[in-house]
């Protein structure tokens, strides 16, 4: 299967720079979504932007599918299955995963737009050694698990 | 603050809509998208889709720019301040959080943003994802003393 889409991943790609440039130009914050969205739940001062910015993450991208349909991959995307031969649920590997996310990323304080696209960014060794770590492990993963 | 807190809001809120749009458009939205890019063993069969590349590079030099710019300036357009994440400490969390983040990315090829924006399309099973990021998150935040000084709200 030729998947290889290297011209809307850079459109893609330029898009989600002019957010992020944007956010920090304006209102001086980092678009790191892990970050965004986990500061939202213990309701704090400031979840009022951080809603605003979460629902309009979710509007752009369904906008954009009806735009422009089929453009964004598969259709209808389908999250993964568990491995065939580890006999785990798929609901239950899905929570795992999710979990492991949403820890991860509050623990090592960034996700692949925080550290990935902003640290990298602003040239932070500490975002270049966690982007290291988690595409590391990433890979590693998707090799032990055979899930592609 | 309160002067300027419409334009703040839809500054976050013109970049939410650009950002799920570039998530869209680049197939970050899509699981076995990612997951074809992070399956490197293809690379010897010509099956490797080397994509996501094209999308992380161009997002990094828009954003290097407006980092340059900043630094010229004393104060974003609408807020009081640049928010500069504080810590540069390469410690146990840091790489810890990463590696587990790896692995939970590793199995879904689901990362924050994408997963939010499949909300637009709903797929199987994506609700017990987010629930479950939001609760990993929530322990994040009650596992690191660092943020539980900070926000001790209980409910």
């Amino acid at each position: 299967m030729d998947s290889f889409t290297p011209l809307t991943a850079a459109l893609g790609g330029t898009l989600i720079g002019l957010a992020a440039a944007l956010l920090w130009l304006g209102n001086g914050r980092i678009a790191g979504i892990a970050g965004i969205f986990g500061n939202l739940l213990p309701a704090s001062r400031n979840a009022l932007w951080r809603l605003v910015f979460l629902i309009c993450l979710v509007l752009g991208a369904f906008a954009v599918s009806r735009l422009l349909p089929g453009l964004g991959g598969d259709d209808p995307i389908r999250l993964v299955e568990a491995p065939a031969s580890w006999g785990i649920p798929t609901p239950v590997w899905l929570a795992a995963a999710g979990l492991l996310t949403g820890l991860g990323t509050r623990i090592g304080n960034g996700c692949t737009s925080g550290h990935g696209v902003c640290g990298l960014a602003r040239l932070s060794l500490r975002s270049l050694v966690a982007v290291a770590v988690f595409f590391g492990v990433a890979i590693l993963t998707v090799t032990v698990t055979g899930i592609v | 603050m309160a002067g300027f807190k419409l334009p703040f809001l839809a500054t976050a809120a013109l970049s939410g809509a650009l950002f799920g749009s570039g998530l869209y458009v680049s197939q970050m939205v899509d699981p076995l998208k990612v997951l074809r890019f992070l399956d490197v063993t293809a690379i010897p069969a010509g099956g490797w889709d080397p994509s996501l590349a094209f999308v992380i590079v161009p997002a990094i030099a828009v954003m290097f720019i407006a980092i340059r710019i900043g630094k010229r300036r004393q104060a974003p357009l609408f807020g009081t301040k640049f928010h500069e994440p504080a810590s540069k400490a390469i410690d146990g969390p840091l790489i810890g959080g990463a590696a587990l983040f790896g692995l939970g990315w590793g199995m879904s090829g689901i990362c924050p943003g994408p997963a939010i924006s499949l909300i637009a399309f709903m797929p199987d099973n994506l609700w017990i994802f987010l629930l479950t990021m939001a609760i990993g998150s929530w322990a994040g935040s009650w596992v690191m003393p660092r943020f539980a000084t900070t926000k001790a709200v209980m409910p």
